[in-house]
């Protein structure tokens, strides 16, 4: 059914839709109107045989997610940010015990500064957890992807992660398609674990493992998502087939055939960009776009494919690591390694906090990279004269104080807005 | 397309005002995307939301940066924000207040657009009268079909009824429906 309704509303609908058995969540901003829908779904008696279990804080929510899903339970959870750190351990828990949870990150920045708005620093942060990590490029996509997380998670016993960005996403009002539940009851079968804690057959999950094993269960991991990188596209085209609308896969292309300068980017930048692109190719110039749906698995081999025959491949990501630069620019090198002609890799860090990517400053960075390229990582829009000015004030003075506050501080006094006469 | 920045303040229905508007577009077949700017909304505290309306698929996740129509819900942000930031040549303004563009200081803006493409509303009134609460959105929303005819005065009834079922929903009708016919009228005497 078409729809004129929240993101975070349609991805209620649609988790409902999988007939998750367990639902436990703590509430977080931009995550919160998610688990909200799903509550009252189950409130309403709409989502039935579901136990929506309020808990205390965010590692409890993950916690109870494991062990609902070791007694074979469908099991779902949501979180964002601070959220997603606070239940670290127990992220790493799931992947490592091969649990098949699903979970939203509703992905925004990470503090010091405390800051509540968008950016991908919450799913890089646990990209390395053992967690399938696929990021929705608009609310469509975020509906047909948790349908699909539900699949693919139980076909490997693993869990997924479904990065939608937060606010953008979540809290855009939009046209979606929900589909029906006959559909999603044809495409995901009921839950039917590997390994199940059972009274009447017994088992224990969680052993320790020592040095004689342990490679062996990390490798069996590796292996699984390995296996994701052919499911991933094989689930989508199932999935196509059935609703009728493309979603998921490892990476889709957009304009790229003829292209000398590549995009890659992850979630709803990749509208923006679209958008851009249109206006530059208006101009004649050979620009597409490769958008990145996992992050985890990496499709090595399928992005190599696609971006093989670029001159210049701009990577536009809203993360970085401190002390080295983007992180999917680095696996985006990675994925070039060893390649006789490479193309360039320009690394672009944007949207930090929530500042808007905007066309103008798109256009100005995909021109820049091909005219002047900069080295190592472009920070877009970045006012380099309060980083000046900050920098100038701290080696002035060694008592400089917190950097974050004296930086409002000086944007508010420079505040030029007089009202209209 | 056809992009709308909602200015007002926490409290005002900004952000409904901006959904029920991409619904209203959504009943005439037409795609819509509506979101907020995203602040740490507080009751007072200015608070915006954009509104894109289109025939084709709205990829642009920007926020509305050169609005083609500007709705404020409260004539004191004039003095607070750069309210008018980006509006375009030719834009639309509708004003939520019971003064005049003369008596709000703002002739010289206003001068800058077309004649038929200004207006006041007085919405709060409008909303006491009718709903009994100082809400102005669902009032500036009738106004609105009127001025632009981006979306029909129908669809945002239909909207609004979607959203408020019953009495409320009647009461917010009522108040979009004579915001809408004092802005017809107005625009009537205008073009001649």
């Amino acid at each position: 059914m078409l729809k004129q309704i929240e993101g975070s509303y349609a991805m209620a609908e649609a988790i409902a839709l999988c007939r998750p058995e367990v639902v436990c969540a703590y509430p977080i901003t931009p995550q919160t109107h998610i688990v909200e829908g799903i509550g009252e779904l189950v409130r309403e008696g709409k989502l039935a045989r579901c136990e929506f279990i309020n808990v205390e804080s965010e590692f409890a929510a993950l916690s109870v997610a494991i062990g609902a899903s070791a007694a074979g339970a469908r099991a779902y959870t949501a979180t964002s940010s601070q959220g997603l750190l606070f239940m670290a351990e127990a992220v790493y828990n799931a992947a490592g015990l091969g649990l098949p949870i699903v979970m939203t990150l509703g992905n925004r920045a990470i503090g010091a500064p405390i800051n509540i708005w968008n950016d991908h620093s919450d799913a890089m942060s646990m990209r390395d957890a053992g967690w399938m990590q696929l990021f929705a490029e608009t609310n469509q996509e975020a509906v047909d992807l948790h349908i699909q997380a539900f699949r693919l998670a139980e076909e490997l016993s693993m869990p997924v992660m479904v990065c939608v960005d937060g606010f953008i996403l979540t809290h855009a009002v939009e046209r979606i398609e929900i589909p029906s539940q006959e559909d999603v009851d044809a495409f995901l079968p009921p839950y039917d674990p590997v390994q199940v804690l059972d009274p009447r057959e017994p088992v224990s999950i969680g052993a320790m493992v020592g040095p004689d094993a342990f490679t062996e269960v990390r490798f069996l991991q590796h292996y699984k998502q390995q296996q994701a990188l052919s499911l991933l596209p094989k689930f989508a085209a199932e999935y196509e087939a059935r609703f009728g609308r493309a979603a998921g896969g490892l990476l889709r292309t957009y304009k790229a055939d003829d292209a000398e300068l590549l995009v890659v980017a992850m979630g709803s930048v990749n509208g923006t960009i679209k958008d851009t692109i249109d206006e530059m190719r208006a101009e004649s110039i050979k620009i597409g776009l490769v958008t990145l749906v996992s992050y985890r698995p990496f499709p090595t081999a399928a992005l190599r494919a696609a971006l093989a025959n670029a001159k210049d491949v701009v990577v536009i990501e809203k993360s970085f690591a401190v002390g080295i630069g983007g992180q999917l620019a680095n696996n985006v090198d990675q994925a070039l390694r060893n390649m006789t002609v490479a193309p360039r890799v320009h690394s672009v860090v944007a949207g930090l906090g929530g500042r808007p990517i905007t066309r103008a400053a798109l256009h100005r960075v995909f021109r820049q990279a091909v005219i002047q390229p900069w080295e190592a990582t472009h920070f877009l829009d970045l006012n380099e004269r309060i980083v000046a000015a900050e920098i100038h004030r701290t080696r002035k003075k060694r008592r400089s104080g917190p950097t974050a506050e004296n930086i409002l501080k000086r944007l508010a006094s420079e505040s030029s807005f007089v009202p209209a006469e | 397309m056809f992009q709308i920045r909602i200015h007002g303040r926490g409290g005002q229905g900004v952000v409904t005002a901006a959904e029920l508007l991409s619904v209203a577009a959504f009943i005439e077949d037409q795609h819509a995307q509506a979101f907020p700017s995203f602040g740490s909304e507080r009751m007072g505290a200015p608070v915006v939301s954009f509104c894109r309306i289109d025939s084709k698929e709205i990829r642009l996740r920007e926020p509305v940066l050169e609005p083609d129509a500007l709705i404020v819900q409260d004539a004191t942000l004039f003095k607070a924000v750069d309210v008018f930031h980006g509006l375009k040549d030719g834009g639309y303004l509708l004003v939520n207040t019971n003064k005049s563009f003369g008596e709000l200081h703002l002739d010289s803006v206003v001068a800058k657009l077309p004649a038929g493409h200004i207006v006041t509303v007085p919405a709060t009134e409008l909303a006491l009268k009718h709903i009994g609460r100082p809400v102005p959105n669902a009032a500036l929303l009738g106004a609105f079909a009127a001025l632009t005819g981006t979306v029909r005065l129908d669809s945002v009834a239909k909207a609004i009824h979607e959203a408020f079922p019953g009495k409320i929903g009647d009461a917010n009708v009522a108040a979009a429906t004579e915001a809408h016919n004092a802005v017809a009228a107005a625009r009537v005497r205008t073009a001649a």
